[in-house]
């Protein structure tokens, strides 16, 4: 089965099996890049990710399950991730997190109607000092008042466009 | 203090109580070997250990030794002083040292298990009533046995998936899963067919197989002998019988030369499963699939319930009678089977002999592929007890060949086939219609509405007897169910047709007595008494026979003699 | 933009040597920066000496691990098997997930170079075969980083193949992680690392520098504790000694939060300050007429002191002591004797704005969800208390819930396979413990006046 992925992925992916002494140790770099690439690890590539290290699907499954960061299904184009542990909740994690969703009308975990975030909540982001905090994709956002919280909005608005809603996930 | 014993054991003390134990064991076998139970769900003999179910917590402790003489240190009594660890211990992950001191049941390790009992049915469903499982339920024993006795948990229950197919054979409950792993391993470890696996985390964890793929190796129910719970059933188990209702028999597996131990559940004589026995010399605790569903033959539609002579029915007296008649009257020729128990075979070559040493024998070979683990690749249970009691002395083929011939040239008037179907091994129908068959058979064939005599051969599960397997063990099976009604019981059928061929050869229709007459015969059987062969079997030796090519590969617990010289 | 912001002050009761060029505006992550600074000379004195003799070192330092457990580095590399014949392997765990904790985070993200050079010569010490850091998936500057500066230091032959001309060859993965909590834990990393679900190993057998990675002896430090190794060894060993007190030796990087007015992270000689210095002098004290209700010393797994209270006992040389919360010093050794403990060095401090039985909600919520499920009584045991917390917040609390929840907490710790049994259960034993008045009283408390006043933590 080959994997939709592009041939410098495949390569990075080849590179990463290497750099182990076990194989089955690129299980969760090679995850990563599927993500990266797709936005989330279907079935299909949890198959194809299988065969690459000698594994059972179920054995990938597993893993893909196990972790939160890692998902089957595709997201809005933004990841928000609002810390919700305690000196973040101390601090406004909550209201911070009501109001990212309000700003793109969306729920938890969702894909919002205009395909733009999906706001879930992330436990300790390691940066109580500064709380609370937020991760939207890879950039950090500390001490976040009700104005920057807008602000990040603001700019995820004008710099993301809207796209339709991937289809609603069945529950397999 | 005592020096460790130079065979290998060391001593322990079990709630106070000094047990000889194996150097290197766990503490749950040794306290069972103590006579005391350590509960557990997720240690398995056979398996890895896992260590997660945590209902083995149990007190260890250590004689004290003072650090510079290495003295023990005493208490005040003068007693040596014991080192308890302050906190519980897994008991399947402890190996036991010279010395060691176990509590298995202290305040402290009553509360471990009450605690784990609790937390266990926290998420449990209440399914008792409709749950396979009662009567065998861990579950149910140990909350009984060690449980506080009530729940404080009055939150909202985990929901899983439930009464999903997990495979062709099995049905997974998620809700009633305990998590304690043990068919994980068994895929993984003894099956080599890593199917199931753990999804989600935490108390969501779910027991599963990736869409798309099932759990149907041959090894698949035995996830659901060692599932500690109702989660793992079997689909042709569920719902039929109440297990408290069943007895138990042990029995063999007639499927390979293997001879899995077996335990066969009946209920006034009835059949509902079977299930495997353990015996660390052959098969461990495992069985196949295909072993488990012969039980079924008992009942099937074609069974031959009745004697009959010409298709005629007849009672056991006359028909016995006449087969004797026929085989006396002209050249008579035999089909043993590798089916027959050694007790049969040997009364076969008794018959034989009667009829003159020179009448031939056969028997008709069934091969099929080893999967390297308990199904070997004779699938004949009892080749060995023929050689040994002198029916065969060279392996059988799987086409008769040389009878057919034989037939053909018109050197067979009588034809014996003792539980094998003629047609099957080679001879057509249309050559039996040549020679007198007398059929000793347990289900109707093509052939048999051509036979002159018919005789209602038992099944495995509805007599007792011995079958040798691939290793030269001789292993005993119990009688679970009777035969049809009309069939003689045990051994008669051989012995009155015996007797009746030679009143002088008679033996006394009872595996004791057969096994003292083969005992005088057989150099292997030599001093052996059918009464005296323990329930995990007896060796023989196979050295007779050391240089026939048998066509078994390695397995479980089985490694072939070294490779013969080409002949 | 700076990955993680500079510290524009530092508290003048800090002793600053790990962090002592991080928040320095013209200091960055260059191997070139790192290099002018002196960086790697201690490597280059390492690769010179007998691995025995750093080993040594790192022993005569005291240097307790700082991850969280406070284990002696020095002796858990003299565990080292080193008679299997089978390869060894080092892991930085860069984990940091402690709710409270943010040091690692300083270190990694604005002076990589200290946390390889460190590990450079951890390697040497314990030879190593191959290193590894498990860094958290929410830290992706942080690898991209890691990894620069990783491929800088190959370059100039510190990393990789024949290091220094010496022959010996360690290189470094960066491996990241996908967030979960219980890949803190040093064997749930290391079934991680393996490609697996992390579920922490029984111990015994599986302790890592016996059983360890792909079942080789292996080290596992945290990356403050790698980051000391190398100033034990521009110090010496007895020298770095003399840093903070007896048994609490260096210094530690610890992480006030919480309802604080100045929260942040300050680098404090081990032993020499307390947690009233931390909380009033460097923290600034509570907010604008807010009261103390509570202080968690050292992380969330740590157990709770509750305002007021006070701590009484003999030390281990046998003086007595009588401390309140801001006694208490800033070491391993004070937070145990006030039935608590140092953690990773968090100290969360929740004003009395705060609905404490929320406060445990938002705990045991933490706990449930990072709960592999591996064994029964933090599987099950973590979610049920989770259950009845987040009941009694919305409003449907009973009296015996304060008597259940310790009965629960008691049944988990002590029989878990790995310490997340006894973080899950530490926080609802000692909650209750404290404030039994505030569980009891939720009972009778109307929901929605319960709700109007509390800040949200669930």
């Amino acid at each position: 089965m080959a994997a939709d992925l592009p041939p410098e992925t495949l390569q990075a992916i080849d590179g990463l099996i290497a750099r182990y002494p076990q194989a089955r140790s690129a299980l969760m770099p090679i995850l990563h890049a599927i993500q990266k690439e797709q936005g989330c690890i279907s079935l299909e590539m949890q198959e194809w990710a299988a065969a690459q290290l000698g594994l059972t699907p179920i054995q990938v499954r597993e893993v893909v399950s196990f972790y939160p960061f890692y998902r089957e299904h595709p997201i809005g184009a933004r990841h928000i991730r609002v810390c919700r542990t305690l000196s973040c909740a101390l601090n406004g994690g909550y209201r911070v997190c009501d109001a990212f969703k309000s700003a793109f009308a969306t729920e938890l975990g969702e894909v919002s109607p205009d395909g733009r975030v999906t706001v879930e909540f992330a436990e300790c982001l390691a940066s109580c000092g500064t709380a609370p905090v937020a991760l939207v994709d890879d950039v950090l956002h500390e001490n976040l008042t009700d104005e920057q919280v807008a602000a990040i909005c603001e700019q995820i608005k004008r710099d993301t466009p809207a796209r339709p809603a991937p289809p609603a996930p069945d529950n397999a | 203090m005592s020096e460790q014993q130079h065979n290998d054991t060391v001593t322990v003390f079990i709630d106070g109580q000094p047990a000889v134990v194996p150097a290197g064991c766990n503490v749950v076998d040794a306290a069972a070997l103590a006579g005391r139970e350590i509960p557990h769900y997720c240690y398995h003999p056979k398996l890895s250990v896992s260590g997660n179910c945590r209902m083995c917590l149990v007190e260890v402790g250590t004689p004290g030794r003072d650090r510079s003489t290495g003295e023990p240190l005493r208490d005040e009594d003068g007693g040596v002083q014991i080192l308890w660890i302050p906190k519980p211990v897994i008991a399947c992950a402890t190996a036991v040292v010279e010395g060691m001191h176990v509590r298995t049941d202290s305040e402290a390790v009553r509360s471990c298990r009450e605690g784990v009992m609790e937390f266990l049915l926290v998420n449990h469903p209440l399914d008792c009533p409709i749950c396979d499982q009662a009567g065998e339920c861990r579950l149910q024993e140990y909350a009984t046995d060690y449980g506080r006795g009530y729940s404080r948990f009055i939150e909202q229950k985990n929901v899983k998936p439930k009464r999903t197919r997990l495979g062709p054979r099995v049905i997974l409950d998620d809700e009633r899963c305990i998590l304690c792993s043990r068919c994980v391993r068994f895929c993984e470890e003894i099956a080599k067919d890593p199917v199931l696996g753990f999804t989600d985390r935490g108390s969501y964890t779910t027991l599963t197989a990736f869409p798309g793929r099932e759990l149907d190796n041959n090894y698949s129910l035995n996830t659901v002998d060692i599932c500690p719970v109702g989660a793992l059933t079997s689909t042709d188990f569920r719902f039929r019988m109440r297990v408290w209702f069943l007895k138990e028999t042990p029995s063999i597996d007639t499927e390979s030369s293997v001879g899995c131990n077996t335990l066969v559940a009946s209920r006034e004589g009835r059949i509902y499963r079977i299930t495997p026995r353990r015996n660390d010399a052959v098969n461990d605790t495992w069985m196949p699939d295909s072993g488990r569903v012969l039980y079924k033959q008992v009942d099937a539609d074609n069974r031959i319930a009745a004697c009959a002579i010409d298709g005629r029915p007849a009672g056991p007296d006359a028909a016995v009678a006449e087969a004797a008649r026929l085989l006396r009257a002209g050249r008579a020729a035999i089909i043993g089977s590798g089916r027959l128990s050694v007790e049969e075979q040997y009364l076969l070559r008794r018959i034989r002999d009667a009829l003159g040493a020179g009448t031939p024998a056969r028997l008709v070979a069934r091969h099929g592929e080893g999967d390297g683990l308990l199904l070997s690749a004779d699938r004949n249970p009892n080749t060995r007890g023929a050689l040994l009691t002198g029916l065969i002395n060279a392996l059988p083929s799987a086409e008769l060949a040389d009878l057919r011939a034989a037939i053909e040239a018109g050197e067979v008037d009588t034809l014996l086939a003792a539980g094998e179907d003629p047609a099957a091994a080679g001879i057509p129908c249309e050559l039996l219609k040549r020679v007198k068959l007398v059929y000793l058979g347990s289900h109707h064939d093509e052939c048999t509405q051509h036979a002159a005599v018919e005789l209602p051969l038992l099944t495995v599960f509805e007599k007792a007897g011995t079958f040798v397997n691939q290793q030269f063990r001789v292993q005993k099976f119990a009688q679970a169910a009777p035969g049809p009604a009309g069939t003689l019981p045990g051994l008669q059928l051989f012995t009155r047709l015996l007797q009746a061929l030679n009143p002088d050869a008679a033996v006394a229709p009872s595996p004791d007595a057969v096994w003292d007459a083969m005992a005088r015969e057989a150099p292997e059987f030599a001093g052996m008494r059918f009464a005296d062969i323990p329930p995990e079997g007896a060796l023989v030796s196979g050295a007779r026979f050391a240089g026939l090519p048998f066509v078994e590969g390695p397995g479980l617990h089985f490694e072939p003699a070294g490779k013969r010289e080409a002949r | 933009m700076l990955a993680v912001p500079k510290r524009t002050h530092i508290h003048p009761l800090e002793r600053r040597i790990l962090l002592k060029h991080a928040d320095d505006p013209q200091y960055d992550v260059s191997i070139d920066c790192y290099l002018r600074h002196g960086g790697y000379a201690e490597l280059r004195k390492a690769a010179a000496m007998p691995p025995e003799q750093i080993v040594q070192e790192v022993a005569d330092s005291e240097l307790r691990g700082r991850g969280g457990a406070g284990f002696p580095a020095g002796m858990k590399w003299k565990f080292l098997d080193r008679k299997s014949g089978k390869p060894v392997y080092l892991i930085c765990n860069a984990d940091e997930s402690e709710p409270g904790t943010f040091k690692d985070r300083q270190l990694i993200h604005k002076d990589p170079h200290q946390l390889i050079e460190g590990m450079m010569i951890t390697a040497f010490a314990i030879r190593a075969k191959l290193a590894f850091i498990y860094i958290r998936e929410e830290m992706p500057l942080g690898a991209r980083i890691l990894e620069a500066a990783i491929a800088e230091a190959r370059r100039h032959n510190l990393v990789g193949d024949d290091i220094l001309g010496t022959g010996f060859a360690c290189d470094i993965v960066v491996h990241r992680g996908a967030a979960a909590y219980i890949c803190g834990e040093e064997t749930g990393l290391i079934e991680s690392l393996e490609g697996k679900r992390a579920y922490p190993r029984i111990k015994p057998p599986y302790f890592p520098a016996a059983i360890g990675l792909y079942q080789c002896p292996t080290i596992v430090n945290n990356v403050e504790t790698l980051c000391n190794v190398k100033h034990i060894v521009a110090l010496g060993g007895k020298e770095f000694s003399r840093i903070g007190t007896p048994g609490n030796t260096g210094t530690r990087i610890w992480c006030l939060s919480g309802q604080v007015r100045n929260p942040g992270y300050f680098e404090l000689e081990g032993g020499r300050h307390t947690y009233g210095d931390l909380i009033y002098r460097m923290g600034g004290g509570l907010r604008e007429g807010r009261a103390l209700q509570a202080v968690i010393p050292g992380g969330t797994s740590a157990k709770v002191w509750r305002a007021g209270e006070r701590f009484t006992g003999k030390l281990r040389n046998g003086d007595p002591f009588n401390w309140g919360i801001e006694d208490v010093p800033l070491d391993f050794d004070g937070p145990m004797a006030a039935g608590s403990m140092s953690g990773s060095g968090a100290v969360i401090v929740i004003d009395d704005s705060a609905d404490i039985v929320e406060v445990l909600a938002n705990i045991n919520a933490f706990y449930a969800h990072e709960s592999c499920g591996q064994c029964t009584p933090c599987r099950e045991g973590s979610l049920w208390m989770r259950k009845i917390t987040s009941r009694m917040v919305g409003g449907a609390a009973r009296p015996e819930d304060a008597d259940l929840l310790a009965a629960i907490g008691d049944q988990i710790a002590g029989r878990t396979i790995c310490a997340h049994g006894e973080a899950c259960a530490w926080p609802t034993q000692s909650f209750v413990a404290k404030f039994r008045d505030k569980f009891t009283a939720k009972a009778g408390e109307d929901p929605e006046r319960a709700r109007s006043r509390s800040l949200r933590l669930v």
